[in-house]
């Protein structure tokens, strides 16, 4: 029997501005891995952020195994589900396993002292995504990839049911775009559920099994990522004309943009025009 | 640097404050041998006979170190939190404005007790008592201030403590105004210094310093997180608001503790916690623990420069002294760290 991770029910949210979300539900499964996709503004990291506890609902609600999240503690809810930002700050000074420990602060007692416990835990997390090396380096002179990597087993080392990351892999290049991904589907099939919000279309219909594309606060598509990758959907969400085809190893659906004077070969303009 | 280069600083300074201590008990206008010295010493707590050296060893000498060490390390320790709070290299305990609040309220206090008889008796403690009522009455109104404004945010806290302490500042200089033969008993106050400070200054502050101490200690594993931003540390399972507040409180509680008897002594809260985090990084345990003995190590020999600095037993209030050595100090460390990156 499955089990359902996540639940938003009717999910109304917004900023003083105005509403972001307007009446999103979804069900999220224990150990799938979801990417949400669509344009900019279209309230993907409002929607992280209000299934995280940090942005409350106007109206709606998102329980996390059948717990209201807004009505847990911070505590509680850190144990629950753990989030990636997309870049942190205030990291300046700290060594990398300073932070990956702060991961632990859900565990600790009064005190707030770290017991081997939690030394173990962090460590473990720092080798899942391989960065135990990094454990003494100061977090200001780590690249992109390096700390990427430390803030995901800080959220790891959190031993959360639910893993939410905003475009983990936004600022890194490609090689270490697809190391993150590597990391979170080789968590992913230790049965950890994910949800991340993505930019990248093709490493989300690479490694991903689930698609959720969203367009001004509403869901549009939801559903497998063989069903919903094609070239008409991603017209309608991101209003440029798109070319999907299989991978040639994966047979994963991959996207191409098409400029919109599209030339073919032989139609090159000439230098003299 | 490592866990065990941290280890090594602090065993340092804990040592150098020792010997510290020792040290400038051999410092003052009245001439004591060291055998006198250590005589009183090994006689301190046996109840003997009350003889001159006594007095000035126990009474005036320890006593006057033990503040001067006490408020070192309330300064210091309140620093490291406000700059840790506010994410500000360049916050010291005076940012909020609870140093103008102590400043009123000892300047109230100067001026208008010798009007009434009955307060004489109870001079002594009158001004730090007053002063601790001004620091706890402004603390309560910048907190108020920016919870309206923005829910304590970073600031929305410093807006609040600059409104909160322009408008003391003016109420002292309409007291001033108005109050002249008073202006240089409020200035001197204001300036800061342990001259004439004994033990029942110690006992005023001290269950202050503790409550204080014990808040911001309690709270500095949030205060760790608090550095990554409200959003963050939400995340990561702190309880922002009331970690603030905590922190808020116990560092100045820390300020009010160490003002109240000492004026306003500054550059101690400002230049330690930011030297010591050059040295041995940000992590905030440690750093708050180091900043403590380093701040009552800076403040102790500052008090004893500026009690024999000047002949024929005058003294220079001991915050000319931390601000004349510690600008420029300060200058040096940031031109040298601005190289080192």
């Amino acid at each position: 029997m499955t089990q359902d991770m996540l639940v938003v029910t009717e999910l109304c949210a917004g900023y003083a501005g105005g509403p972001v979300l307007e009446n999103i539900s979804l069900r999220v499964q224990r150990g799938e891995f979801v990417a949400v996709l669509g344009p900019n503004g279209s309230g993907k990291t409002t929607l992280l952020r209000a299934i995280a506890g940090v942005v409350r609902p106007g109206s709606g609600s998102v329980r996390v195994l059948g717990q209201d999240i807004h009505a847990l503690a911070a505590r509680k809810r850190a144990a629950l589900c753990a989030s990636v930002p997309q870049k942190s700050s205030g990291l300046e000074g700290l060594r990398a396993k300073a932070v990956v420990l702060m991961g632990r602060y859900p565990f600790l007692s009064f005190l707030g002292n770290y017991t081997q416990d939690d030394h173990q835990a962090a460590q473990a997390a720092m080798d899942q995504t391989q960065c135990a090396d990094l454990c003494n380096r100061q977090c200001q002179e780590l690249s992109g990839g390096e700390m990427q990597r430390v803030l995901v087993a800080r959220a790891l080392a959190q031993n959360p049911q639910l893993l939410l990351l905003d475009e983990v892999a936004a600022h890194l290049d490609v090689a270490r775009a697809v190391d993150v991904y590597e990391l979170l589907r080789a968590r992913h099939s230790h049965g950890l559920t994910v949800l991340t919000v993505a930019h990248d279309l093709n490493l989300a219909a690479l490694y991903c099994n689930r698609l959720i594309f969203m367009k001004q606060g509403h869901i549009l598509y939801d559903g497998p990522t063989a069903d919903i990758f094609t070239a008409s959907v991603l017209q309608e969400i991101y209003e440029t004309p798109l070319h999907v085809v299989a991978h040639p190893q994966t047979g994963a659906p991959q996207a191409f943009l098409v400029p919109h004077t599209a030339h073919t070969a032989d139609s090159a303009p000439g230098l003299g025009e | 640097m490592t866990t065990h280069g941290v280890a090594w600083v602090g065993w340092g300074l804990l040592l150098a404050l020792l010997l510290s201590v020792y040290a400038a008990l051999f410092s003052g206008p009245f001439p004591l041998s060291a055998a006198d010295i250590h005589n009183t010493l090994g006689r301190l707590f046996s109840g003997q006979p009350i003889s001159t050296a006594m007095i000035v060893v126990r009474d005036l000498r320890l006593a006057r170190i033990v503040l001067a060490v006490l408020a070192g390390a309330c300064l210091a320790v309140s620093g490291t939190v406000f700059q840790g709070l506010l994410r500000n290299p360049l916050a010291d305990p005076f940012t909020l404005g609870i140093s103008s609040g102590a400043a009123c309220g000892a300047t109230l206090a100067l001026t208008c007790a010798p009007a009434y008889t009955w307060i004489q008796g109870h001079l002594l403690l009158l001004t730090p008592v007053a002063a601790l009522v001004g620091a706890f009455v402004a603390m309560i109104l910048v907190l108020a201030l920016s919870r309206v404004h923005g829910g304590l945010s970073r600031e929305s806290l410093v807006l609040g403590g600059i409104v909160v302490s322009t408008f003391l500042g003016a109420l002292i200089s309409l007291v001033k105004a108005v109050h002249e033969e008073s202006v240089a008993t409020i200035v001197f106050w204001i300036m800061g210094s342990f001259q004439g400070r004994g033990w029942e200054h110690v006992g005023l502050m001290l269950p202050l310093m503790g409550l204080g101490l014990g808040c911001v200690l309690l709270f500095s594993r949030e205060l760790d997180m608090l550095r990554l931003g409200k959003e963050q540390a939400a995340l990561l399972g702190v309880a922002v608001t009331r970690a603030r507040v905590g922190l808020l409180l116990g560092a100045g509680m820390l300020t009010a503790a160490a003002v109240s008897v000492s004026g306003i002594i500054g550059f101690v809260g400002l230049v330690v916690p930011h030297l010591l985090r050059v040295l041995v990084g940000a992590d905030t345990r440690p750093l708050l623990l180091l900043s403590g003995l380093g701040g009552a190590f800076i403040l102790l020999w500052s008090d004893v420069l500026a009690r024999t600095i000047l002949s024929h037993g005058a003294e220079l209030p001991v915050g000319v002294v931390t601000a004349l050595f510690g600008g420029p100090f300060f200058c040096l460390v940031l031109a040298r760290t601005r190289n080192m990156t």
